[in-house]
């Protein structure tokens, strides 16, 4: 009932047919599927990061005894389309010392780094784009383009605001990257799969199943890391408001600015629903008597849950230093995570 | 060849332009940061961008006439200011206040240090990044406008704290609002203690962090808070009693080792201390209306200098008035904690990072029109 992959391949099936009865290449439907499915993916996103931002306004404002907006829309839903309308008509202001090429790439290279990770990401029961067999090494490998985006806008915008930002959003990531590579790499023994399918399918529909359980440690080393990679707080140091006004993003305005902003949102998403699809078994049911909730639902309402806990954080956090950040990952969480690993390892070599 | 790379490539200090307008100096207070890398190694505050000429306006107005200016020079605490002014000018004149007139006033000036604090808890835990409890402080603080909005129609700019008493009486209502207030804010107090004092960021970003040298503090003309958390008991309302503070019972918080978390934690008690004052007070209001002394319309104090100092929520808030025994003063000296207490900020934050200075900033509590004047 309402499970997409069904009524996908049924569609796929009529049109093969069509196509096959026409004698046009089966290759040509193949690249609209293609299309059809990064259209899909992106329309989606897009909806969702508008969700997001609303969501977070939304929820920032309850924990602070506040209604947040309320007048665009029934308790405010438009008004991140309001405020995205507004960015669209805001001048494009380039600084005149800036790197001009490099400064208008950035913000398309946040951007698409965002979407791409989604390719390998299960929505759903036979809801993904591409299921690579290295699935989660990809992820890893395309989240980490974010920090080539800020340290671009950083160093293009000519503002040692921006630079400072910039620097730190680099070291940051990239100390980061190796905790959060090794926490997820549990996940990935215990299923013997880097797919994401498999991963999910190795899960099953018990939640004491999944591998928040047996990779507990792994699961907090993964959203601490995650959190530091999207840069939101008690992390987000490159934009540290408070010290370098908008670090990286503080010379962008109109549109590349939303788009620095979206992306941010939407790798929140991310980062939360690789959290889902690795530790609460993806878009499987927590027991099998509720699989009559269509598979997309469960991995909408377990990712969006480590959304709102991630803003949770936000709201609550006051903000690291940017040495005790670097001494947190690596005196911490890197031997922690080494830790994790070495225990997953004599885990599987005794229990299998 | 290598040499003349290296030579290119060495590093390099870099000047920042903190401020005027930066979300963390809370207002117009500008610093020239050289910088190295994330590290300050040079600072130069400049101030003046908010300077309104004060101390010149005094010359030509009559005593009463300047009081509403006094509202200007800390408008986050406008009560302190007034009780400076006119506790100054009736030392010069010689003017006897009426007992309840000093209750109210007393209530007046903390209530308003508790609103001041708050705003103080709600910039500097923003200043951290963290940004709840500034719209929990300033949900608090709410609750005192309304207050002081019942008593004397203001929110922001009072008026209230006459020479020779207040404007007028408290409104009946007033007391039984202000005691629940206070029942209601001390499990406040506890709430940003939960979420603050013992957090682990925030005992990280703070224990330690820009230490003040009570030596230094005294040399630089630190005061209130600043120079309590080195340590240093130093408190104008227990130091020379004014208005009826001798007759409350209150202790003077101190810290230990002079850093942002002591700074921070002496704040904090003050809220408690507060309370204590505020209850006793009203418990010990004199019944009458007598609330503003006799004077005559035109106030000609004698010829003749006085300097007086209150506590006010920065630090130690000071009139020096010069009369020649017109109806306006010849001179007058405003010495505000604000000024002195900024210049700790340079010594406290050489050598720590950019993010150390706006915590240590928010730590001070400096207000930029106190500083300029």
């Amino acid at each position: 009932m309402f499970e997409l992959d069904g009524l996908l391949s049924g569609l796929y099936k009529i049109i093969s047919d069509w196509f096959i009865s026409h004698d046009i290449p089966v290759v040509w439907l193949d690249l609209l599927v293609m299309l059809f499915a990064a259209a899909a993916v992106i329309a989606a996103l897009l909806l969702t990061a508008l969700f997001l931002v609303w969501w977070e306004r939304k929820i920032s404002a309850h924990i602070q005894d506040r209604l947040g907006p309320m007048r665009t829309g029934p308790h405010g839903v438009l008004q991140t389309i309001a405020d995205a309308i507004k960015l669209l008509q805001k001048e494009d202001i380039v600084p005149d010392a800036a790197d001009k090429k490099v400064y208008f790439w950035a913000p398309v290279v946040a951007f698409v780094a965002a979407f791409l990770a989604y390719i390998v990401m299960p929505f759903g029961k036979g809801l993904i784009a591409r299921d690579l067999n290295i699935g989660i090494v990809y992820i890893v490998a395309i989240t980490s383009f974010t920090v080539i985006s800020l340290l671009m806008a950083g160093w293009a915008s000519n503002n040692k605001y921006a630079l400072l930002g910039g620097m730190r959003s680099a070291a940051q990531i990239v100390s980061y990257e190796v905790p959060l590579t090794i926490s997820l790499l549990g996940s990935v023994m215990l299923a013997g799969s880097l797919s994401m399918v498999d991963i999910v399918e190795a899960q099953g529909p018990y939640f004491w199943r999944w591998y928040w359980l047996p990779q507990i440690l792994g699961f907090g080393i993964y959203f601490v890391s995650a959190t530091a990679e999207a840069n939101r707080t008690p992390f987000d140091l490159p934009e540290a408001e408070q010290e370098l006004v908008a670090g990286f993003n503080i010379e962008y305005s109109g549109m590349k600015f939303a788009m620095f902003f979206l992306a941010e949102f939407i790798n929140a998403f991310t980062i939360s629903a690789v959290a889902t699809t690795l530790f609460l078994g993806g878009w499987q049911p927590p027991l099998p008597g509720l699989a009559f909730v269509p598979s997309w639902i469960w991995f909408l309402a377990k990712t969006l849950f480590l959304v709102f806990v991630l803003m949770w954080f936000r709201w609550t956090y006051p903000r690291l230093r940017v040495d005790q950040l670097m001494d947190f990952a690596w005196k911490f969480l890197l031997p922690l995570a080494f830790v994790n690993l070495v225990l997953t390892g004599l885990g599987v070599y005794f229990f299998n | 060849m290598i040499d003349t790379e290296r030579q290119n490539l060495r590093d390099e200090e870099f000047l920042i332009n903190m401020g005027p307008q930066h979300p963390s100096t809370h207002g117009v207070l500008r610093l020239m940061l050289k910088m190295e890398g994330e590290f300050i190694r040079g600072i130069t505050p400049h101030v003046g961008y908010l300077h309104r000429s004060i101390e010149k306006i005094a010359e030509n107005r009559t005593y009463n006439q300047f009081t509403p200016f006094t509202d200007r020079i800390d408008y986050c605490a406008s009560m302190p200011s007034n009780l400076a002014w006119a506790t100054a000018v009736e030392k010069l004149a010689g003017i006897e206040v009426p007992e309840r007139a000093e209750y109210i006033r007393v209530i007046m000036v903390e209530l308003n240090r508790i609103a001041s604090h708050l705003i103080w808890l709600g910039t500097m835990s923003l200043d951290l990044g963290a940004v709840t409890p500034f719209l929990y402080a300033f949900r608090e603080r709410e609750w005192i406008l309304d207050l002081f909005e019942m008593t004397c129609g203001q929110r922001l700019t009072y008026h209230y704290i006459r020479i020779g008493g207040v404007s007028r009486d408290i409104p009946p209502e007033f007391e039984k609002s202000c005691r629940a207030f206070i029942k209601d804010f001390r499990t406040r107090v506890d709430d940003y203690e939960a979420i603050l004092t013992e957090n682990p960021i925030f005992l990280g970003r703070t224990r330690g962090i820009g230490i003040l040298p009570l030596g230094l503090a005294k040399d630089l003309g630190a005061s209130g808070p600043t120079i309590r958390g080195s340590n240093y008991p130093w408190d104008i309302r227990r130091a020379e009693p004014y208005s009826v503070y001798n007759k409350f019972d209150f202790e003077i918080p101190t810290g230990k080792n002079g850093d942002v978390w002591d700074r921070y934690i002496v704040r904090i008690r003050e809220f408690r201390q507060s309370c204590r004052i505020i209850e006793q007070a009203l418990d010990g209001l004199p019944e009458g209306d007598m609330i503003r002394a006799k004077m005559p319309a035109v106030l000609r104090p004698p010829a003749g200098e006085v300097f007086s100092r209150i506590e006010a929520p920065r630090g130690e808030m000071g009139y020096y008035i010069v009369s020649n025994g017109d109806k306006k003063p010849y001179r007058v000296k405003i010495r505000t904690a604000s000024y002195g207490n900024l210049q700790t900020l340079a010594p406290m934050s050489l050598g720590w990072k950019i993010a150390d200075l706006v915590a240590i900033f928010g730590s001070i509590d400096v207000i930029l029109p106190e500083v300029d004047r």
